[in-house]
């Protein structure tokens, strides 16, 4: 969407990208929002909690402890499975990944290796280079780790806390294939990604909260060559922003290095978003060995075509065919993107619309523009719009906007009550008054006198003083507010300028 | 009541658990009266058993008032109410120290556990307490059930009370004795391989390894996820099928067991020797040759020859059978279980509980020094022989060809069973109980001491042991194994065998050691051990 806002990517990175291609591939892990974590039944909304409150022996990885299958997790998965067209298989099953790291109690990380609950999906997203469309390896489902706190002092002196509120959440991996070719479709992609997953109510995918964490392999090979070059694993990435900034810092370094010659190493760095730079976190010499084996623990998983479709079925209207169903009513392709990605606003917009009392774009400029602040400035109410007024009465406020029944000005006027105190929006336009003068010869007739009262202001204007909205407003007044301001102001000047 | 004198107290401690049940149901004795008698004799003659690692003389005895309140209840309700209360009320228990109770330790025999203490009660100790069972205390066992002779407990060995030169087999091995030395009336074990129904034949005692998925594996100190099963040991067949009746059934927090209903029929097997042993007329057993091994112990083999001799004069129909894939199942197990081990076990890091090294350089060396110091030799070699069969560029060549191999061994049990077979027969180990030290410089000598059991965990089969006679002075167990859930039919093989051999001279021999026990100077099992 706000691609205009953005600031311009590194030019330094599309120099380089002149002579290399860049292969980048995206893992995002996601918090689900689930009541209760993925293998227990300790609940996941820790957030905030004391350290270590939210815990059974299973999440502590007690002696003896067992998981049980978080069947809503499972779902969460299929249904983003389903809604970037995976394919989800029959029956799956569960691994251990295993590791030893003082934030997973167990010792190993139940996880899905083989068999992803949802493989081969596709994800369209719009760049400022036009449309693409990310490939989707898989998404799978795992449990989260521990937190680690660590205090003060170094050495034997140094102490690590554990709190073990996190441990066991669970978390959804998606890994895109490597065919990301810049850091604004890498940044295109995670958004598009947050968008459909809280539009699905699979993960609030909040990424200064943790709840989404992005990952980039990056790698770089010169134009027309097949061969993969160097990876490096970027992480701590914040934001959208950074991570399109760390991707494109990423290919100007490695640019660099390539064109001097110099060796590139298989590592894992940071984004350090006060330098704006990625750093060395540790060196990847030997790929890990995780001795993944199926986790004896839980059978394999059965998901039945029954449960998929039911699924399906309850999936909501996707982004992408939201953003098509408002270009279709009328709207702007930007302001079908605004309205898609806020809910506030694409929940107002389909409730006002929904009346059918006024025309898309009108409820567009509506939601987009004084209705924002007015949400802004307090929750929506139940139906989706602010304060005590009802999406219909918009409606009907909006149509008689649009059809000139009030003026713009006095349309808002009545909007701002009808939001204030929820005052009918048909008694609001009777008393209104009458429709506004939109009869040329009758405005005309006011001007005149305005402009016969007033010849020191004419003379100014004729002397080139900016008078003509103060002209306006004396025949405002004279209309008793009951013109079209803009009108008006453009016939004074016609006015005048005949007179000169 | 009034009080016992100690001589009548200890003679309480001979009563099979059904028998305390007719008996507690009248009135003749207290729940109170039978955990006090069981504790005086386990405090009395343990030192050199050394079958238990703690005894909660406190619990046990609040347990039994509590289940003496509950029986006046039932008595003053009525005959039904009596009825329903199971028949392990009243009935003093002791668990593998493997089995968490709230409040209590668990240490799984290690050092690396040492300290902790369980903050939840297993599935099964919930079940215990529901039916009403006296829980007295926890056995000893090898270092998380990894061996077959409990000599590999970091708190020292156990011995046998039929000889105390020896081992009672296990890793089971304190479920096993305290049972045969009558410190209680039945115990609760875990097999992996063979971990109670080998040391349950050592000790010329009663065990079971139930269907894996038959009980609840939560809160069981974890050994081999795929292989674990907990499983009753008793003086006969009816008390450990009483057990097992107790703790059976689905559970929630175990996805692994199985929602199959529990068979009553494990509460009345019949009380009559003559009832019991016409069940096998007609009853078809097949014989594997392969359990019957070039190098196993003469007298283990005319002992199980003549028991199935016995079944035959019973009416029962004895043929050969062969399960062709059975030599390739100790190998496979022992790719299987240490890697699921090797897992499982990574858990003792120090960091949340029991035993923890802390004030090295970083987390990896306060790891290092937690582990090589809590856990001990066995355990260490396992995990590496896990470790290395789930590596990289070694998982398929062992962890996934011994799967296959899983696969090959359950399919010639099937075969079997689509023939129509009621059991198999077989010796249930290839020796009687060994020396302390005999097997222990040779990981592989011990390894063959579950020959006999450990295809029926890799099938994930029940399989029982019952007595069946002595050689060389020293209980032979004989193994009935059953198609999956069959564990009704297999107590009613064991109790038709107790009921055909009935008026055997050997089924009135006591193990011949329970006297020594009782010199208050009787050398520790760890001493004895120490001079082989
Ligand atoms: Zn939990």
């Amino acid at each position: 969407m706000s691609d205009t806002a953005r600031t311009t990517p590194s030019t330094a990175a599309d120099a380089v990208l002149e002579r290399y291609e860049a292969v980048i591939g995206i893992e995002i892990h996601c918090q689900l929002r689930t009541n209760s974590k993925m293998f227990c039944g300790c609940s996941t909304a820790y957030d905030g909690a004391a350290p270590n409150t939210h815990n059974c022996p299973v999440c502590l990885g007690l002696p003896g402890a067992l998981p049980v299958i978080n069947r809503q997790a499972v779902e969460y998965v299929i249904a983003t499975g389903l809604a970037i067209s995976a394919q989800i298989p029959e029956r799956t099953q569960w691994e251990r990944k295993n590791y030893f790291y003082p934030d997973l109690p167990k010792g190993y990380q139940i996880s899905q290796y083989a068999i992803p609950l949802a493989a081969n999906g596709l994800l369209p997203i719009e760049t400022s280079a036009g449309p693409f469309v990310v490939e989707i390896t898989r998404a799978h489902l795992e449990e989260d780790t521990a937190k680690l706190v660590h205090g003060e002092g170094s050495g034997a002196d140094r102490t690590t806390l554990v709190d073990f509120n996190r441990s066991g959440a669970p978390l959804m991996e998606v890994v895109t294939e490597p065919t990301i070719r810049t850091g604004e479709q890498a940044r295109r992609y995670a958004e598009e990604l947050q968008l459909l997953l809280r539009a699905i109510g699979v993960s609030d995918a909040d990424m200064e909260r943790g709840q989404m964490r992005v990952e980039a392999n990056v790698s770089l090979r010169p134009r027309g060559t097949e061969p993969f070059g160097t990876r490096v694993e970027v992480k701590n990435m914040n934001s959208f922003r950074s991570v399109e900034r760390a991707i494109a810092y990423e290919i100007e370094r490695q640019g660099h290095a390539l064109d001097n010659g110099e060796p590139l190493v298989m590592e894992t760095r940071g984004w350090d978003d006060g330098r704006q730079l990625t750093y060395r976190m540790r060196a990847k010499e030997t790929s890990d060995d995780y001795r993944y084996f199926p986790e004896p623990d839980l059978p394999p998983l059965r998901v039945d075509a029954g449960w998929v479709a039911a699924v399906r079925a309850s999936l909501p209207e996707l982004p992408s065919a939201r953003r098509a169903r408002y270009v279709a009513l009328g709207l702007g392709s930007y302001d079908a993107a605004v309205i898609t990605a806020d809910p506030t606003m694409l929940t107002a917009f389909d409730a006002i619309s929904a009346a059918e009392s006024a025309p898309a774009k009108e409820v567009a400029n509506f939601v987009t523009g004084a209705h924002a602040k007015a949400l802004k400035a307090g929750d929506a109410n139940a139906a989706g719009t602010a304060g005590a007024s009802t999406p219909a009465g918009i409606a009907v406020l909006l149509g008689a906007i649009a059809s000139g029944t009030v003026t713009r000005q006095v349309g808002r006027e009545l909007l701002d009550r009808h939001i204030a105190d929820g005052t009918q929006a048909a008694d609001l336009l009777a008393d209104a008054g009458p429709s506004p003068i939109s009869d040329d010869a009758a405005l005309l007739g006011h001007i005149e006198a305005v402009i016969a009262a007033n010849p020191r202001a004419v003379a100014d204007y004729q002397a080139g003083k900016p008078v003509a909205g103060f002209l306006t407003g004396q025949v405002m007044k004279a209309t008793g507010g009951a013109a079209d301001a803009a009108r008006v102001t453009t016939l004074v000047r016609e006015r005048l300028d005949r007179e000169g | 009541m009034s009080p016992m004198t100690p001589d009548a107290a200890d003679a309480l401690t001979e009563l099979h658990a059904h028998d305390m049940a007719g008996a507690l149901r009248a009135g003749i004795v207290s729940a109170r009266e039978l955990a006090a008698a069981h504790l005086a004799r386990t405090h009395r003659t343990d030192q050199g058993l050394h079958a238990w690692l703690s005894i909660d003389d406190e619990r046990a005895l609040a347990e039994a008032d509590a289940a003496d309140a509950r029986l006046s209840a039932a008595r003053a309700a009525g005959p039904d109410a009596l009825a329903a209360l199971h028949p392990m009320h009243g009935v003093p228990v002791a668990l593998k120290d493997l089995v968490s109770i709230r409040g209590g330790q668990a240490t799984a025999g290690s050092r690396i556990l040492e300290g902790y203490i369980a903050p939840y009660d297993a599935h099964i100790t919930e079940r215990l307490r529901a039916a009403g069972a006296v829980i007295l205390g926890k056995t000893n066992m090898d270092e998380f059930a990894m061996g077959s002779s409990t000599e590999h407990s970091a708190y020292g060995p156990t011995a046998n009370p039929w000889d105390l030169g020896r081992v009672p087999g296990g890793s089971s091995g304190g479920s096993a004795a305290a049972v045969a030395a009558f410190q209680t009336p039945v115990s609760i074990g875990t097999d992996t391989g063979g971990s109670i129904r080998q040391p349950a034949s050592m000790c010329g005692v009663t065990g079971m390894r139930p269907t894996y998925g038959r009980v609840s594996r939560y809160g069981i100190v974890a050994f081999a996820s795929s292989l674990d099963q907990v499983g009753p040991f008793g003086r006969d067949a009816r008390d450990a099928a009483a057990l097992l009746h107790a703790v059976a059934g689905r559970d929630e927090r175990d996805s692994t067991s199985a929602p199959i209903a529990v068979p009553d029929d494990l509460i009345s097997l019949p009380a009559g020797d003559d009832e019991a042993a016409g069940w096998l007329r007609g009853k078809r057993f097949g014989i594997p040759a392969e359990y019957f091994p070039a190098g196993m112990d003469a007298g283990v083999d005319a002992r199980i020859r003549e028991a199935i001799a016995a079944l035959e004069a019973a009416g029962a129909v004895v043929e050969p059978v062969s399960l062709p894939h059975t030599e390739y199942a100790l190998a496979a197990y022992y790719i299987v279980a240490p890697a699921e081990a090797s897992s499982n076990l990574a858990r003792y890091d120090g960091v949340r509980f029991g035993h923890s090294i802390r004030g090295g350089s970083d987390y990896l060396s306060n790891y290092l020094a937690t582990r090589g110091g809590g856990f001990g030799p066995e355990v260490k070699r396992r995990i590496m022989l896990g470790t290395y069969a789930l590596s990289a560029g070694y998982y398929d060549a062992f962890y996934l060809k011994a799967l296959k191999v899983r696969t090959l061994i359950k399919r010639d049990f099937d075969l079997l069973w689509e023939q129509g077979f009621d059991a198999l027969v077989a010796p249930t180990a290839p020796s009687v109980a060994f020396k302390f030290g005999a097997k222990t410089a040779d990981p592989v000598e011990m390894y063959l001491a579950d020959a006999c059991t450990l295809p029926v965990n890799m099938a994930g089969l029940p399989g029982i042991t019952t007595p069946c006679g002595l050689s060389d002075g020293l209980p032979v167990g004989l193994q009935f194994i059953g198609a999956p859930w069959s564990e009704a039919a297999l107590f009613r093989a064991a109790r038709a065998y107790e009921g055909v051999t009935a008026g055997a001279e050997w089924r009135s021999m006591r193990p011949h050691d329970l006297a020594a026990l009782e010199d208050p100077a009787v050398p520790t099992p760890a001493e004895r051990a120490a001079r082989h």
